[in-house]
């Protein structure tokens, strides 16, 4: 009996003695996982600084007036990126005249309108799945349906001697579309089910139709919220170059595209050409270029930032 | 959510005519959404007939064992392992850099990070998936790739696996840290606090309670971060260089399939020849890839959730 009590003292003692070593280890232990952690968040941070810093280093060498009106040259002194900066515009014009009424239209109808079924249901995992497809992938799709106006198996669609759009400009904006299309969707769905339950019904209870309460009721609060995605995709939209290198944006364009149906570059693709050229001279004007579409992405997502913090205000009111 | 359809309306309904515009307009909506399950029959149908119609010329066998990626040569070879070697050294090579940061960053944000700090690296930290991968192409051909032949590996040629590494990695830490971020948020605080309680300490609390609790959706982000990077083109088409290379060497150039996707189509293949048609095998094995992988990643998300009330 006297012997286990003094066994078990000193357990006691042994342990505690461990407790006294170990918590001085725990707390260092604790905090060099703090500074591994915060060391960790920060390195991220500080390659983006370097990458800012080398594209401003290397970015300003060509820019001048002449690099947003001249043309692309062999000499890169009078190398210009007017080409490039046209067909970004023209393509991201088609690009939200169809991302938007398609985008909001399927938002529309999977929360407002479709049955909780299936088919509703497949239509959602689907669009979840597609936003996880590889965007070289949709550049395949589009070289086939739209350049080509077939899927390689059957007619092609022909009109008269030309089949689909060939390498254009809208060749290019409907692949892109289809690309954005899932994130245009998913984010005007989050704004539409931010929209109170009772305004629709206030609207039923006066009489309204459903079409009339979601025309002028639910899209007018949700507005706001399916703009700021809407902007965030078409900047997603202007920097993705594989796509519409699948569907033949030429990489040397000296000309503006004037149709739908024209041939085009775009700036992220004039980017790639001059990084793959060997000389630096290149590299410097792709620096440039960078600087250019760096400068249009802040300038977006800026916008979509002001416009969430206003519009929300208005509807908070 | 759907509103249940008040009694006016549902009488409107049961005389068709007087409500054939909103029949209309269900249509349109419906149509709408369909264009979505269109392009996803259509990437489908179009892989898998051009895709086929590889394979009857060339045997899958030859094709996924093969060593050999020369298509374009005279001496044909229809290997594609070189090109999935080349995929699978920057996918997991980015994997071995973005894991640790995107969770440390996941971690730092949600156990330590005041509100006003969180608020400031949380989008900061995004930014670095809202750069355009061309830009970070360039970054790695004309700064990482001179870095590394200056200071580590004088031997390198111009292009390298390893610069692309760094690159991809960086370009999904965003994608770990923000949704593992989300999970370690969604353990409840009374856990925390319980393991507070009887002593832990911050460290503790996180290994052992937050992080293991979290864990479903931290390893959803890992598979999704992954399959981002297998899907990445720019980067490692101006980054890693154009020749396929069966290598686990990360400082010599290798090839991944999407660079060589886009290799063929800069180039002047023309259409309907063999040689083009390896866009489509190629196309068809990385969307598999991928889609196996998201597929994964969203049945853990949905299965092992841990559910708090």
């Amino acid at each position: 009996m006297s012997d286990l009590s003094g066994s078990s003292r000193t357990d006691i003692k042994s342990q505690s003695s461990m407790f006294k070593t170990s918590l001085a280890l725990r707390h260092f232990r604790g905090r060099v996982f703090y500074g591994v952690c915060l060391a960790g968040s920060l390195v991220g941070i500080l390659l983006l600084i370097v990458l800012m810093n080398d594209i401003r280093q290397d970015g300003f060498e060509y820019f001048s007036r002449h690099f947003f009106t001249n043309y692309p040259s062999r000499k890169p002194e009078i190398a210009g990126f007017r080409g490039a900066i046209m067909g970004t515009l023209w393509v991201m014009t088609i690009v939200a005249a169809t991302a938007f009424p398609i985008g909001v239209g399927a938002a529309l109808y999977l929360e407002e309108y479709a049955k909780k079924n299936r088919l509703t249901s497949l239509i959602q995992t689907n669009i979840s799945n597609l936003a996880g497809v590889p965007s070289i992938v949709f550049g395949i799709l589009g070289l086939q349906l739209f350049v080509r106006g077939t899927i390689g198996y059957g007619p092609a669609i022909c009109i008269g001697e030309s089949c689909g759009f060939g390498r254009s400009v809208m060749s290019g904006a409907l692949t892109l579309t289809l690309l954005i299309l899932p994130v245009v969707i998913v984010a005007s769905q989050e704004a539409i089910k931010s929209v109170p339950p009772s305004i629709r019904e206030a609207s039923y209870g006066v009489g309204a139709t459903r079409w009339q309460t979601v025309s002028s009721h639910v899209l007018p609060q949700a507005m706001p919220g399916i703009m700021t995605g809407m902007i965030l995709a078409l900047s997603r939209a202007i920097g993705e170059t594989a796509p519409i290198i699948m569907i033949g944006a030429l990489t040397f364009v000296a000309f503006s595209p004037e149709t739908p149906l024209d041939p085009f570059t775009a700036m992220p693709i004039q980017v790639l050409n001059w990084v793959s050229r060997p000389q630096a001279e290149f590299h410097d004007l792709a620096a440039t270029g960078i600087v250019v579409l760096l400068i249009t992405l802040l300038t977006m997502n800026t916008l979509a930032v002001v416009l969430r913090i206003k519009l929300g205000r208005e509807s908070a009111r | 959510m759907s509103i249940e359809v008040n009694p006016l309306e549902r009488r409107y309904r049961q005389n068709f005519r007087s409500n054939i515009g909103g029949h209309l307009i269900g249509a349109i909506l419906f149509l709408c959404a369909g264009v979505t399950v269109v392009t996803t029959v259509g990437i489908v149908a179009i892989l898998l007939i051009e895709g086929l119609s590889f394979f009857t010329e060339v045997s899958a066998f030859e094709f996924f064992t093969g060593t050999k990626w020369t298509p374009l040569f005279t001496s044909k070879g229809f290997g594609v392992l070189p090109l999935v070697s080349g995929t699978l050294l920057i996918g997991i090579g980015a994997a071995l850099v973005a894991l640790p940061l995107g969770t440390l960053t996941a971690i730092y944000l949600s156990e330590y990070a005041s509100s006003r700090v969180r608020s400031i690296l949380k989008p900061s930290v995004e930014v670095l998936s809202g750069i355009p991968t061309v830009v970070y192409g360039y970054f790695a051909l004309t700064f990482i790739t001179p870095f590394i032949k200056d200071y580590i590996w004088p031997d390198a040629g111009p292009y390298m696996a390893m610069s692309a590494i760094i690159v991809v990695g960086i370009m999904i830490v965003p994608i770990i840290a923000s949704i593992s971020d989300d999970a370690l948020r969604a353990v409840p605080k009374e856990l925390r606090e319980a393991a507070y309680g009887v002593g832990a300490n911050r460290l503790e609390v996180t290994t052992r309670v937050v992080f293991p609790g979290a864990l479903s959706g931290i390893v959803a982000s890992y598979i999704l971060a992954i399959s981002r990077a297998i899907g990445e083109t720019m980067a490692v088409t101006v980054a890693a260089g154009a020749r396929p290379n069966l290598t686990a060497n990360p400082f010599e150039a290798v090839q991944t399939m999407t660079a060589y996707i886009v290799s063929v189509s800069l180039g002047d293949t023309p259409h309907g020849t063999i040689e083009f048609k390896t866009i489509f095998a190629v196309g068809l094995t990385l969307f598999f890839m991928t889609l196996v992988m998201n597929l994964i990643s969203a049945r853990i998300t949905r299965r092992f959730r841990e559910v708090y009330d």
